[in-house]
């Protein structure tokens, strides 16, 4: 079953091009590894599914619905497929447990109780659950964006969108996070990652995507494309990855 | 030259009246400013073109020219050019508003504003419509950082009032100003006053600094 469904989709900044008629399907449980070299569009390809970005050619269908259906549509979509920012973006005024509760209280409508319940719950899976009357501020690089991956669950989406997710973090806090995913993954979660992290890649992904000028470049099975590059310049990448 | 400080004493509750006026003034004012500010702040921010040109408009039609001009257009032009008639006091206070509300408006925009666009984001992302963001993530936010410069404008604008003298409010410079006219006593009285504005914008500023101690900027 398809969930994600770029139909000759492009987005354009002016008159910049950044995506060039992109055509892509993810099924569910997928777990989707996208790479390539800065300003590429791995970022506005992940934000044009979420609509955080407008797409300007083609068309991108998300759980059956289009991104270009309207307002109440988008926000429909958006509590389909959660996102992960690479600097986090955790409400300071609210503690981790407020955070990871938000969603469900402000966008599913829950009560209070239950989405204490719902928080609490999601805290605990991501390790965190003494943590959870801290503020961001007290919390670690590697805490926050593990309550940052709590909070966009706690809205039950069906797909996770990961922008770089370890790529501010230090290299002993990127394990924690990647551990948090990796469980995610196991747990069946159709997942879009957008990360530099090849072991992760390889051991995790169940497809690569090299990105290049706002096109999919190679598509193909990670460790057969991390092993045996088909293009030169991928080969190249990757060099300048490890 | 000698000095006799029993008139202060004797004209204190002319004087405490006087306080009385400016205060009305300046709280209904500044209620009002505030409100208007905010909206026309938030249209400048997030309105659309016409919105945007409109709040526009206004604050640079205030902030281009002085406030005793604003305030003698209300109370001598505009019953002149629309048949609207208006008392000294309503003017006072509507110059107030419409004033402080032009400046609001820029504090709120720039405060609105300072808010990184992830936070926004990070709104958006899990489903809120946009005006829950501002009403439950920016809003909250922006308003810590409004504190300090909000708190300034009010000053500037209880002072204002002084200017009100030319309408004839009896605000407290006007009291000093009618009590100094029966008796001369220049050094006395305009002492009193500006004790008494000392008091007042004094009380504002621990009133703020209080708010701001207890709400940690974000
Ligand atoms: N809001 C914007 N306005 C104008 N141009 C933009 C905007 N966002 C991105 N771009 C441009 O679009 C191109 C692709 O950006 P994008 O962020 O998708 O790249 P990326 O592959 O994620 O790069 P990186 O690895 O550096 O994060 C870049 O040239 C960038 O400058
Ligand atoms: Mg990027």
């Amino acid at each position: 079953m398809s969930i994600i469904q770029f139909r000759q989709t492009s987005k354009h900044f002016g008159a910049l091009k950044v995506l060039d008629r992109v055509d892509l399907t993810i099924d569910e449980g997928e777990v989707v590894v996208l790479i390539g070299p800065s300003g590429s569009g791995k970022s506005t390809l992940l934000r044009c599914i979420n609509g955080l970005e407008t797409i300007t050619g083609g068309d991108l269908i998300v759980d059956g619905l289009s991104v270009k259906g309207g307002a109440r549509q988008l926000r429909e979509i958006r509590q389909e497929a959660g996102m992960v920012f690479q600097q986090f973006n955790l409400f300071p005024q609210l503690t981790a447990l407020e955070n990871v509760a938000f969603g469900p209280r402000k966008v599913r409508g829950l009560s209070r109780a239950e989405a204490q319940e719902t928080a609490i719950d999601l805290l605990d899976k991501v390790g965190l659950a003494e943590k959870a009357n801290h503020y961001p501020a007290e919390l670690s690089g590697g805490q926050q964006q593990r309550v940052a991956i709590a909070r966009a669950l706690a809205v039950k989406p069906k797909v996770m969108l990961f922008d770089e997710p370890t790529s501010a973090l230090d290299p002993e806090l990127k394990q924690e996070v990647l551990n948090v995913m990796r469980r995610l993954a196991a747990e069946g979660m159709t997942m879009v990652v957008v990360t530099h992290e090849m072991a992760f890649a390889k051991q995790v992904g169940t497809r690569l995507i090299f990105m290049e000028h706002g096109k999919i470049a190679v598509d193909g099975n990670p460790r057969e494309v991390i092993d045996t590059p088909p293009n030169a310049r991928l080969k190249d990448f990757l060099q300048h990855v490890e | 030259m000698e000095t006799d400080w029993s008139v202060v004493i004797d004209y204190m509750p002319a004087l405490l009246a006087g306080a009385k006026t400016t205060i009305y003034i300046t709280v209904l004012g500044l209620v009002g400013g505030l409100l208007l500010g905010t909206i026309a702040g938030l249209m400048r921010a997030y309105g659309g073109s016409v919105l945007n040109a409109i709040a526009f408009a206004y604050i640079e039609l205030i902030r281009g020219t002085p406030i005793v001009v604003q305030v003698m257009f209300l109370y001598f032009a505009l019953p002149v050019l629309a048949d609207i008639r208006i008392d000294p006091m309503s003017a006072a206070v509507l110059a107030i508003v419409v004033n402080a509300g032009a400046y609001i408006a820029e504090i709120v925009r720039g405060a609105f504003l300072s808010i990184g666009k992830g936070l926004s984001e990070a709104g958006l992302a899990i489903g809120l419509p946009h005006w829950k963001v501002l009403l439950y993530i920016v809003g909250p936010l922006a308003f810590r950082r409004l504190i300090p410069p909000l708190g300034n404008q009010f000053i500037v604008s209880l002072k204002d009032t002084s200017l009100f003298i030319v309408i004839g409010v009896g605000e407290l410079t006007r009291t000093g100003q009618e009590i100094m006219a029966s008796n001369f006593r220049a050094v006395e009285i305009w002492s009193a006053v500006a004790v008494i504005y000392l008091i007042m914008t004094g009380s504002l500023t621990l009133v703020l600094r209080t708010i701001e101690r207890r709400m940690k900027i974000l």
